[in-house]
Order: structure tokens, then sequence, then C-alpha cells
């Protein structure tokens, strides 16, 4: 009985030098970053006000922070596979084994959506809905910190197979037979299940929270139709995180119970279905891809509205159009397998289904269009943003019609023109949307704004490679070329490979563009200080400091109408009389901070990694550990503190003074 | 004072609209969050429902459920889970009179009868295997065992959560906090029933004809 299950030396891929040499590097800048923190001092404060913080801005930043770290893993892979392709044309091999190239492309889809994308929508949703909310928290922030935690949990498990045995080989959706123990008998595929679970628990937490607090806490007069469009976008994902993701780890939980106890759910033997695991997984996951546009959808009305100066074209179209694609997602889960072999019926409704989805999409596009008609329209770094996604996603969505048609699907279904399709949509929409957020509301996030002219050559980066990275690859699709080559055979496709990895290395610019932008607008923070209302905004947000402070409204928000702030500000202006330091102000209660987030996301990286290795113990310990927090939790005695009045006064009064100088 | 009277008595126009009255108090909104928690735990359920349908035939040439499944101790098992709502029940009600003796009682009873599903849940299950109805069996019997499973895993956490509540009851009293999580775990032990009523249609009373 070894006490440390399979994990041994060979564990460590020593003999693969690339594998090697991203390890060196990632331990490099963690011991880096790690250094650099003590040296300053930092930890006491970073576990107070950050890794132990239940506020929903500073959770809020923190997801996008990951999201961030994330993009550059998951680029790093990107890039890799692009080299790899531009180079294996003909007899050449390139300089990726096939081996390392499959975990490649696995954890790239893997890290791009479930930590990458869905931290940075999670995490802006969390900065800005109950402050758009006019309310002071989340409806439950320790639960809140828990689900922030526990993402990051499977983030951190997921880079650990990179130095610690290997990742999947399967894709990112795992598809058995080929993830089943008798094809896949590493750890690959159980560091992408134990790390999948883990962040999903967290991502479903999330979800309930968000749906409790948007329906359950709005501000005074804040009745649902003068929600801010993101909230109501952000409604609906949150209503998908809740039906879908169950069934996602429904999933999941089936094929680790047939890896682990031999069960028959998706094997070949003994009765086991394969096409079980691609509804069960594709049922959560084309629900999951409007979770991640809608809050995009959403930031791009709050920037468009606001840069153009106007409310925004159809709000209640808009409001429908949501919720419209908040149903009808989960009706069109079967295009992703047409050639299932599903009868023509069947594969008839859901390509129906499939192009009727397309309406609401293409409703909002013409109200954003609409917005901007007749507006003057500030082209800021959001905006160019939020222009770049309505042209190319207006690309994207046309080529999914594509896709809607059953005997087209069977054409490119598993081609690249498939790759360059949903790269469209999710670079163009939720990448940019995330991007165009980033930008809009950092100012609110830290009082300072971010450097214009980095952020506009990083837009103009992004834009010009993800063409060049991508409309190649519709034509190689066209051309029959397959998803997941390690190399190729037909010389004719390596030029337009080439351009493609040309247009990686421009998005590579970008980043770099963005990381600029980040370091300069730090050091120039004091030029580039903001008050509380930067782009003269709409929404309640913006009625409040830059950064706000904890308790994010002084005093609770009376809302009359639609785009509350705007009215306000006109009302205001009419009265030339604001309420000044004459205010009195009423103590707050606010939830005390809680390490129960950071030490239950411990308990489940424990359980995850020794489940992993079969170290049966230590997922017991693992277990009793978070069961013990739990407990820790339940038992406290006084979960809130009382911000006193004075504070809040004084508070106000050095930013109505900030405001005046 | 009769409240509803009261209310009607004040012209319509003068109320706020429901979806303006501002945030609701503590105890909605965790009821609320508790009741979104339990309905995509019924949609994880309805995904193991799905599975079971699909595989329900794929025996693989082993044991199918008509064979296997012995309707007395599943009525049995029904019957102690429906009566343990009703006590459970009945302890919601001695919790909102604040009455810690009844509290006790019912929750003793409740946990009597969860226990004594479960024991009888897992001897079905125990006897099934010993006569090599594994899980590893067949499609058909993987499906039953993480369906039916998944509903005994959830009672047996709800025991543990019970007995963890009667210690917050004795040691904390009936502060705000208690009070709303003991509401949390009626509804959650109700959530259960229904679950289960599923479970008893679609597996046993179902399989009866395959």
């Amino acid at each position: 009985m070894n006490l440390l299950g399979k994990l041994d030396w060979s564990a460590i891929p020593l003999h693969q030098p690339i594998v090697m040499a991203a390890t060196a590097f990632m331990a490099l800048v963690v011991v880096a970053v790690l250094g650099f923190i003590t040296m300053k001092g930092a930890w006491p404060y970073l576990w107070r006000e950050w890794l132990t913080s239940v506020d929903h801005k500073r959770i809020g930043v923190m997801y996008c922070i990951l999201a961030l770290v994330m993009l550059l893993r998951g680029f790093s892979d990107a890039i890799m596979m692009r080299a790899q392709q531009a180079v294996a044309a003909g007899g050449a091999q390139g300089y990726l084994p096939t081996e390392h190239f499959d975990q490649i492309f696995s954890a790239h889809g893997t890290i791009m959506i479930f930590f990458m994308a869905m931290p940075f929508v999670v995490g802006l949703m969390n900065f800005a809905v109950p402050l758009q909310l006019g309310i002071r928290d989340v409806a439950f922030p320790t639960l809140n910190s828990v689900s922030f935690w526990l993402t990051a949990a499977g983030a951190l498990l997921i880079n650990v197979s990179l130095a610690v045995g290997e990742f999947s080989k399967a894709g990112w959706w795992g598809y058995p037979p080929l993830s089943e123990l008798q094809y896949s008998p590493g750890v690959g595929v159980d560091y992408y299940l134990w790390s999948l679970q883990i962040s999903g628990l967290g991502t479903l937490l999330s979800g309930i929270n968000f749906v409790t607090t948007i329906l359950k806490m709005r501000a005074p007069g804040m009745s649902y139709m003068r929600m801010p469009v993101f909230c109501w976008t952000s409604l609906a994902t949150n209503l998908l995180i809740v039906a879908a993701f169950p069934v996602l780890t429904a999933a999941l939980a089936m094929l680790l119970l047939d890896r682990y106890l031999g069960f028959h759910f998706f094997t070949n033997e003994a009765g086991g279905n394969q096409m079980l695991y691609a509804n069960l997984f594709w049922v959560w996951g084309h629900p999951e891809v409007y979770i991640l546009i809608l809050p995009a959808f959403g930031v791009f009305s709050e920037v468009i509205a606001t840069f153009s100066g106007k409310p925004l074209f159809g709000y209640r179209s808009m409001v429908v159009a949501t919720m419209a694609i908040c149903i009808l997602s989960f009706f069109v889960w079967l295009h992703h397998f047409f050639t299932m072999g599903a009868s023509a019926n069947v594969n008839g409704f859901f390509g129906v289904m499939s192009m009727i989805i397309a309406l609401p999409t293409g409703v909002k596009i013409y109200n954003w269009l609409f917005t901007m008609y007749g507006g003057r329209v500030r082209l800021t770094v959001p905006v160019l943003w939020t222009v770049g996604f309505m042209v190319t996603f207006v690309i994207g969505g046309m080529t999914g019609v594509l896709h809607a048609v059953p005997p087209v699907s069977f054409q490119l279904h598993n081609s690249v023109f498939l790759i360059a399709h949903f790269h469209n949509v999710i670079i163009g929409g939720v990448l940019f949307g995330a991007m165009a957020g980033y930008t809009y509301w950092f100012p609110k996030a830290f009082g300072f704004a971010l450097d214009e002219r980095w952020g506009k050559a990083s837009f103009w980066c992004w834009f010009v490679g993800f063409y060049l990275a991508f409309m190649p690859l519709y034509l190689l699709g066209l051309m029959g070329m397959t998803r997941r080559m390690q190399h190729y055979d037909d010389p004719a496709w390596q030029p337009w490979l080439v351009v493609a990895m040309i247009g990686a290395v421009v998005i590579l610019g970008g980043i770099i563009c963005q990381i600029v932008q980040l370091v300069v607008s730090i050091r120039a923070r004091d030029k580039l200080r903001v008050t509380a209302d930067p782009w003269n905004g709409r929404t309640l947000e913006w009625a409040t400091a830059s950064p706000p402070p904890a308790w994010n409204f002084s005093s609770a928000p009376n809302v009359t109408g639609r785009d509350a702030f705007w009215t306000s500000k006109r009302r205001d202006r009419a009265r030339q009389d604001r309420p000044g330091s004459a205010h009195v102000y009423e103590p707050i209660e606010m939830p005390k901070n809680s390490a129960t987030g950071f030490v239950s996301a411990f308990f489940a990286v424990l359980i995850g990694f020794s489940m992993i290795w079969h170290i049966w113990w230590l997922a017991c310990v693992g277990l009793f550990g978070a069961f013990a927090t739990l407990l820790a939790f339940a038992f406290r005695r006084h979960p809130e503190f009382e911000v006193p009045a004075k504070q809040i006064a004084q508070f106000e009064r050095a930013q109505s003074a900030g405001a005046a100088a | 004072m009769n409240i509803a009277a009261a209310i009607d008595s004040v012209p319509p126009e003068a109320l706020p609209s429901a979806s303006e009255t501002g945030p609701a108090p503590k105890r909605v909104v965790v009821a609320y969050g508790f009741w979104i928690l339990l309905l995509s735990d019924i949609v994880m359920f309805a995904a193991l429902f799905a599975s079971y349908a699909i595989l329900v035939r794929a025996t693989a040439g082993g044991p199918t459920g008509a064979q296997l499944f012995n309707q007395t101790t599943v009525a049995i098992e029904t019957a102690c889970l429906l009566v343990s709502s009703y006590t459970c029940g009945l302890m919601s009600l001695a919790v909102n009179s604040r009455n810690r003796l009844g509290t006790y009682l019912g929750a003793l009873v409740t946990f009597a009868l969860g226990a004594t599903f479960l024991t009888l849940e897992l001897r079905e299950f125990a006897d099934m295997i010993a006569h090599g109805a594994t899980p590893q069996r067949s499609a058909f019997l993987s499906a039953f065992f993480t369906l039916v499973g998944c509903h005994g895993l959830h009672v047996a956490l709800g025991l543990i959560w019970l007995v963890v509540m009667m210690v917050q009851v004795a040691v904390m009293g009936f502060v705000d906090s208690v009070q709303h999580r003991l509401l949390c775990f009626s509804l959650f032990w109700h959530a259960l029933d229904i679950v289960w009523v599923g479970v008893f249609t679609v597996v046993y009373l179902m399989g009866i004809s395959l």
C-alpha cells in the first residue's frame, strides 16, 4: 500500500524539455510574485483586505485578475499550436510531439472557457451588478468569496497538471470512450474532471447568489423595467448557470464513476452509451456560450448608451431579446452533433431552433446601431471594442447560422471552419466585451483611468490580429482541414497557416500593449485620477465615489426611473440644490471578512489533488477539513459589524472636498 | 390586527409596486436563495433520471429491474420518507413557536425515520450486490445505483445537517440564523421527498414492467 497513491518522481515530465521550460518559467513567476509580496511585507494587508474579503467589488477584481492571468496561459497554448501548424506541413513533424500537442489543445480550450472567459464575465458581474442595483453587497457575501476561491482552486489544479503528471489529451469536452480509463489511463482526464467539478461548484454557487441578489435585493424604486440592461443580461446568465451547470456536474460525475469505480455509463462494453455524454455535455455546453456572451451584450449596451449620450434604443426589446435567448438556448444543443445519426426530423427541429435563436441577437445589433444613430458618439477605448465587436460578431453569427443547416453541418463538422466560427464569436463577442467592460469600469474600481493611447493600440492589434488569425481558418475548413491536427500532408494549407500564425503574433502585440497600458496607467495614476462620474454615466455605479467605499452607497439611492443616475443628475441640475454636508447618515451593517472561502478552497485543492493521484487518506483529510470549515462558519457568533455614521459622514465630506478641488 | 384588511383600506395607487419596495428581509432572501439551490439540485437529478431512462434497457444480459426490485421494501422506504416529511413539518411548527422540546422531538422522529429509510436502502443495495447485481455489471445498474444512491446520499447529508442543527439549537438557541437554517432544512427535506416520488415512480413502479 503506497501512501502517495500513484504519485512518484516519474510524474515530473523531466524528459520533455518544452514542458520543463514552461514549468520553470511558471515557477519563476510565482516565486518572483510571492517574493515581491514578502519583500514589501504585504501579506497581512493582502490577507486582510483581499484574500478574506467578502466585498463584491474586491471579489470581482480578483476574478478579473485570475481571468487575465489565465488569458496569458491559454494564449501561450494558442500561439504554440499556431507555430506548430505553421511548420508541420508535408512530412515535417514540427516541434511538438503528438502527446504534447494533444494536451495543449485540450488545455487551451478548457482554460479559455472555464478559467478565462467565465471568471472574466463573473468578475464583471460581481463588480458592477450590486453597484448598478444600488445595494451594499450581494445576497450572500461569504458564499461569494467561497465561489471565487473554488474557481481559483480549479485553476490552480489545472496549472499543477503542467508540472506534476499530465493534462487530458481528450479535448476540452472530454468525449468518451477516449476519456475513459481504457484509452486514457493516465491522470490527465482526472485533472480535467476534478478541476472542472471544483470550479463548476463555485460557478453554480455564484449563479444562485446573483439570481437571488437581482430578484430580491434591488434598491427602493428599482423595478424590473428600470434595471440597467447589464443587470438583465446578468440575470439571464445566472439563471442559465443555475439551470445548466448541474447537468455538467452530473455528466462529469458519471465519467468519474466510470473511471474510478468501473461503472458503465459511457464505456464501449456492458451497454454504455457514449452519445449520452455528448448530449449531456452540450445540454450544458450550448447554454454555456450564452452564459458567456450575454454579460458581454450587457457591457456593450451600457457602453454604447453612455458614450452616445442617449438612452439605449429599444430597452424593452433588449430585455425581451435577452430573456428569449435565455430560454431558446436550451433548445439547440443537438446542433453540436448533427452527425450523431438522429432522424431527419430531430435534426430539422434543432436546425430551425438554431436559426431562430439568431433573431434576438439580430434585434440587439440593430438596437445598438440605432442607439449610436443621432448620438454624439465619443470614440473612447470601450467604444472601439464595442464597434469592433459589432462588425466581427455579425460575421461570426452568420457563419453560425450556416452551421444550423444540418447538411452544411455534415460537411463542416470538426473542420477548422467551425474553429474559425466559434473563435469569431468568443473572441469577437465575449473577449471584446470583457475588454470593453474592463476599460469601462476600471476607473470606478481604482479611481484612475487606463491610458487611452495604449488601450487603442491594444484594440487595433487584437482586431487586426483576430482577422489575420481566423479568416484563413474559414478557407482552410472549406479546403477540408480538420481541427486538432499535429501535422498535415497538404502543402497548399501551409501559407494560410503561416498567415494565421502571424495573426497570433499580432494578437500577442495586443496583449503586450495591454500589459504596458496597465503599467503605464498605474505609474501615471495621479494624472489619470478621476471623479465619481468620469464618463458622464447613466447608471447608479457612477453615483458613488471612485473607488466606492466598502458600503457602496452612504445612503440608499431612491430610484424613480430608468437610467437612474442620469435622471437624478438632470433633476439636480434643474433644482440647483444638491444635498450637501448637512445630510444625516445612518450607521450601516456590513458583513465581516471571512477566511471561509480561502480555507474551503484549500481543502478543495487537497481533495482534488489526492483524488487525481489516488491518495485516499488525504482525500478523507480534505473532506473532513471542508466539513470542519463549514461547521466553523455555521457557529460564528457575530458575522456583521457596524460602520458608524460618523465615519460615513467623514468619507462623504472628504469626497465632496476632493470633487470641489 | 387584521393585516389584510389594513392593506385593503389603502388605495392601490398609494402602494409602491411589489418590485419597487427595496431589498427583501434576510429571511426571505435566505429562503429564496435556498429554493434556487434546490432547483439546481433538481436539475441535476433530472440529468440522472434522463440517463437512467436512456440506459434502463441496457442490461447487457444481466438482471433487469423486474428481477431485482422488492416492492415491499420499497413501500416501507416510501412510507418512512413520507411520514418523516410530516414530522419535519411538525418540527417546523415547534420552531415557529420557539418550543425546544417539540423541536427536539420532531427532529428525533424525523431522524429515526430517515435513518430507517437509509438502512433499508443500504440493505437493498447490499442484497443486490451479493447477488452479483453490482453497478459494474451493466449500464442499467450503473444508472440505477447512481440515481438511487445520489438520493440516498442526499438523505445521509440531511441527517448530518439535522444533527448539526439540533446542536445549534442547543448552543445558540432560536437566533435568526438558526431559524433561517431550520427553514432551509425543511425545504431540503421536502424536496428530497419530491425527488423520491420520482424515483419511486420511474425506477420501481415502471421497473416492474421491464
